[in-house]
């Protein structure tokens, strides 16, 4: 058979005499630069067809629109390539390892983004009659008692809609259960340890706490006596993660809730690496009052670009019944879902509401079906496996990087200090963004504050062991390379990304928050 | 289990080259007796066939609100959502990447996020908006917080109008956090005196338009009253296609807009997730809460974008930022702003016009009803109805004929016997006219 394409046209390539040809547009390949849509959208174009509205009288009462919305509108075929060519430019963890610590960037099941979109989770409105709604409601439920009996707690507010709105929604319940106490007015200070997440004293300052910061030990942890010393009848509460943000579990936790117990305070948990222990450890064994649990991280909801999030909070008993509404009661059996707290029954005190409605019903169908398919042995197997994973990479690098803790076993998460790349004029941020030339989105940096140029890497439970030994053997080829002085390539790194390094300085002393027409 | 690689020989050779005899030696630092032995007593995992049966089986309990004539609003409503905009959503680049604190490589989330900043700008007639809340009723709790440091007062004032879950969202807050708020009592016939409640301590004055109860407000008075006592408006707009039609808080003398995007681009789902706007005007970008994307250049001269002004957020300031709020509500903010670029203004006002007329006809057709009463002069795309009898028992028997009838204003204001005989009705583009002729004769059968 005569083959033309052999015929017609060269099937092999030309060897390759100069790499640096420029392309004639700014399109590189298959990336495309892509305009604004101000740029590029008409005010008269629609993506969208829509019937003649019925002429009727007016209701809006003289208050129509005159000034104009200038909005621009695409066609779909134009709105298609625009959406598309700009998430080309988006790192993802559908792409590649995603380490970056303290955000699990975990793999995001689809049969979960399926389960959402059933018309009986996703068309449904939250103020329809309860009647038309007992399936949503049995399914929070559902997942009410999976997060209970998983972190050993007595009660949960699923409603708050991320994590830090989760821990105003704990701490909220703690003030409540001071004032109760006729304590209130006199304690007035949280106590959060220096590693702690901004949130942890930006949630506390929002309720005029007043927060004292708690050193860490030489080994990245929290001293129980030093917390001793702090306690006093002024302490309303300690904010304290665990895992900490030093990837290290405490260990002297119960030592230490039993200290702040002891004192009149409360124990608030930060759970936001809940992801390490679930299913190993309950949380409520070890003295915790309250503690959030975001569903985006340790139950993969999708991350979304930064968002939506999801974060319910386990309550221990003395605060459950300070549960915001609305509330789940148990009825002859049968969840019923209180909307109003003038519907509460003597020992359900509802300290007020979160948010409008009932919380995240989205990202609570997507963590149900990821532990209905985990199962409890899978959740298990999750923690294990992150931990094992990390401490994997951890052992990998650390003959080429430095721990500032020495050598001990991590969590889900090894901490690296810069320590390994100060004498060589290399900082964590040149390291990072050297990484992104090499395929990898870099791990957390500059955090926990605490720990001299942090980086911070959490390869979660999603990475095989050969994505691991990809992963490790290029942190390996880097480190050397800025061991060998090669200070320059990281310096105006990245190279290879759709963008060159970004001017932040730039972008804060001269915003341009929004598009405007040129003048 | 099917979302982990590991294989039993990859863990046993991790585990020797970390050195570990087993797994719970890397759990060493629990404390003793404190490592899970006994089981949960939940179920084993499952794959998918299983789970989604038994997903299919909770979601057949609920009634989708396209299945049957529905007239429910309230502050989320039910609006089409082109085909286009699930789909660019799922893109795994935006589904699975996070808040994009590597610019190089986050381009396509921080452009999309500068276009849905100026397009929210633009739709509230404000100079500035942010890149999005949890949804419309933490935004303005965070507004009143806002008002509050902007003005060094601590007193809010809080329209009858206001969605009775915003004002007790707002309330918690304020209770919580050391101010101090007025609550006008509900006002379902748009008539309140809430100019007399301005003064020298007002931080802010809260008012929804259209009101909970569908009234449509003109702001500029009350904008004048503030700005006279020194006080800022925060307007709450919580069905933004409002917007396509009415004119903008912003034209109207608003200081900080608050509001529920939900109705572009993001599906009911029971309540959330959805996405918070908040808008302000430029001179008071420094206490405008949320992350802000920023136009800037990178070291080759290309323009580019980043997250900027941090120095407001808690990762940068903690106790001393202006808000504790860090994940938001990106991709809702993403389906917001493509459904938005489809319509563009032709289409969003052909929306609006659509709404409008086929709410104005629901409520011509319902004012037909003997013993209906149609309380509203003004409304939008949703109107109070006054029903001889209870409200909510109505809207039950209506749900027995597979009629979704509105909200009976109870649901929301248990202990105001005097509003137990509201109803709460919206219509959309998704209403026909034979849902409203049903309605109608439903309601008829019913009373």
């Amino acid at each position: 058979m005569l083959n033309t394409a052999e015929r017609s046209r060269p099937t092999q390539p030309a060897p390759i005499s100069a790499d640096d040809v420029e392309a004639v547009g700014k399109a590189r390949g298959i990336r495309n630069e892509e305009p604004l849509i101000f740029e590029v959208g008409r005010a008269e174009v629609s993506g969208v067809d829509l019937p003649e509205p019925e002429t009727v009288t007016s209701r809006l009462g003289g208050l129509e629109r005159k000034t104009e919305l200038g909005l621009p509108g695409l066609s779909e075929p134009e709105a298609l390539r625009h959406y598309v060519r700009l998430s080309k430019q988006n790192y993802a963890i559908d792409i590649n390892t995603y380490p970056l610590g303290s955000c699990t960037m975990k793999h995001n099941a689809r049969l979960n983004e399926k389960m959402a979109r059933l018309p009986g989770f996703g068309d449904i409105h939250p103020l329809q009659p309860l009647s038309t709604v007992q399936g949503a409601v049995d399914l929070m439920q559902e997942l009410s008692h999976w997060l209970m009996t998983l972190t050993g707690m007595e009660a949960i507010a699923l409603s708050p809609k991320a994590g830090a709105h989760g821990e105003l929604c704990g701490m909220m319940a703690i003030k409540t259960a001071l004032a109760a106490r006729g304590e209130d007015a006199t304690r007035t200070t949280v106590l959060a340890p220096q590693s702690a997440h901004g949130t942890n004293p930006a949630t506390a300052a929002v309720l005029g706490y007043r927060i004292e910061s708690i050193p860490a030990r030489a080994d990245g942890t929290v001293d129980p006596e030093v917390v001793k010393a702090k306690l006093g009848p002024h302490v309303a509460a300690i904010m304290l993660t665990n895992p900490n943000t030093c990837g290290l579990f405490e260990p002297d936790i119960i030592a230490i809730a039993d200290a702040v117990h002891a004192a009149g305070a409360f124990f608030y948990c930060d759970g936001a690496n809940l992801n390490a222990i679930l299913g190993k450890v309950r949380p409520g064994e070890l003295g915790v009052d309250a503690m959030h649990i975001n569903l985006h991280k340790t139950l993969s909801t999708p991350h979304g670009g930064g968002g939506p999030g999801s974060g319910p909070v386990v309550l221990s008993a003395t605060l459950a019944p300070y549960a915001p509404v609305p509330f789940i009661r148990m009825e002859n059996g049968a969840p019923v879902l209180i909307e109003e707290s003038v519907h509460a029954l003597e020992g359900e005190q509802p300290f007020g509401r979160m948010t409008a409605f009932h919380g995240q019903m989205g990202m609570y169908v997507r963590a149900l079906a990821y532990l209905l398919s985990h199962g409890e042995d899978g959740v298990k197997s999750a923690s294990e496996t992150a931990v094992l994973n990390a401490n994997y990479v951890r052992v990998g690098l650390r003959d080429v990087m430095t721990q500032p803790f020495g050598d001990r076993i991590c969590m889900h998460e090894a901490l690296f200090d810069d320590r390994f790349l100060e004498p060589h004029g290399v900082t964590t941020l040149d390291f990072a963004k050297a990484m992104i030339d090499e395929g990898y989105h870099p791990m957390t940096m500059y955090f926990p504050l605490v720990v001299h140029g942090a980086l911070l890497i959490e390869p979660t439970e999603s990475e095989s062991k050969e994505s691991l030994d990809q992963f490790i053997e290029t942190m390996r080829g880097l480190a050397a390379r800025a061991k060998a002085g090669d200070a320059a390539s990281f310096k105006t790194a990245p190279h290879f990304a759709p963008r060159r390094r970004l001017d932040e300085t730039r972008a804060a002393r001269q915003p341009r928050l929004r598009w405007r027409p040129a003048t | 289990m099917r979302y982990l690689p590991q294989t039993d020989a990859d863990r046993s050779a991790m585990l020797a080259r970390i050195g570990v005899p087993d797994i719970d030696a890397l759990f060493a630092d629990v404390p003793k007796g404190k490592l899970v032995t006994d089981p949960h007593g939940l179920p084993r995992g499952q794959g998918e066939i299983s789970v989604e049966r038994h997903m299919n089986r909770l979601a057949a309990k609920n009634v989708a609100a396209g299945s049957v004539p529905f007239f429910v609003g309230a502050g989320a409503y039910r609006h089409h959502v082109p085909a286009s905009v699930d789909h660019l959503i799922q893109r795994s680049e935006f589904l699975t990447s996070y808040t994009p604190y590597q610019p190089e490589i986050s381009q396509g989330t921080l452009q999309t996020l500068f276009e849905f900043q100026t397009q929210v700008a633009l739709l509230t007639g404000m100079e500035v908006a942010n890149g999005g809340m949890y949804d419309g009723s933490t935004a303005t709790a965070e507004a009143i917080l806002m008002a509050r440091r902007l003005t060094g007062r601590a007193k809010a004032v809080l329209s009858g109008g206001l969605h009775p879950h915003y004002r007790d969202v707002a309330e918690t807050i304020s209770r919580m956090s050391g101010g101090t708020h007025e609550a006008m009592p509900p006002a379902p016939t748009a008539e309140e005196d809430i100019l007399s409640r301005i003064d020298d301590q007002t931080a802010c004055v809260v008012v929804q338009t259209p009101t909970f109860y569908g009234h449509l407000v003109d702001l500029r008075p009350i904008a004048e009253a503030c700005h006279a006592k020194g006080a800022l408006l925060v307007a709450v707009v919580t069905e933004v296609v409002s917007l396509g039609a009415i004119e903008s808080p912003g034209a109207q003398g608003a200081d900080i807009v608050a509001a529920e995007g939900q109705s572009f681009g993001n599906p009911l789902t029971f309540g959330g997730p959805y996405v918070g706007l908040l808008a302000t005007r430029d001179k008071f970008i420094r206490q405008l809460p949320g992350r802000l994307t920023g136009e800037t250049v990178d070291a080759a001269g290309e323009r580019g974008f980043v997250l900027t002004l941090s120095t407001r957020e808690q990762h940068i300031r903690r106790e001393k930022a202006t808000s504790n709020i860090c994940t938001s509500s990106g991709l809702c903010a993403l389906a917001f702003s493509i459904h938005l670029t489809l319509l563009g203004s032709a289409g969003l006002a052909k929306l609006a016009a659509i709404n409008h007329a086929n709410a104005v006809r629901l409520a011509e057709v319902l004012a037909t009803v003997k013993g209906i009463r149609v309380l509203n002069d003004t409304f939008f795309n949703e109107f109070t109805i006054r029903v001889p009898g209870n409200a909510a028992e109505i809207v039950e028997k209506l749900t027995q004929r597979g009629i979704l009838g509105g909200v009976p204003v109870s649901r929301l204001e248990p202990d105001r016997p005097d509003l137990a005989d509201l109803i709460v009705v919206a219509a959309t583009e998704l209403t026909t006219a034979d849902d409203r002729s049903m309605f109608a004769a439903a309601l008829a059968e019913v009373l």
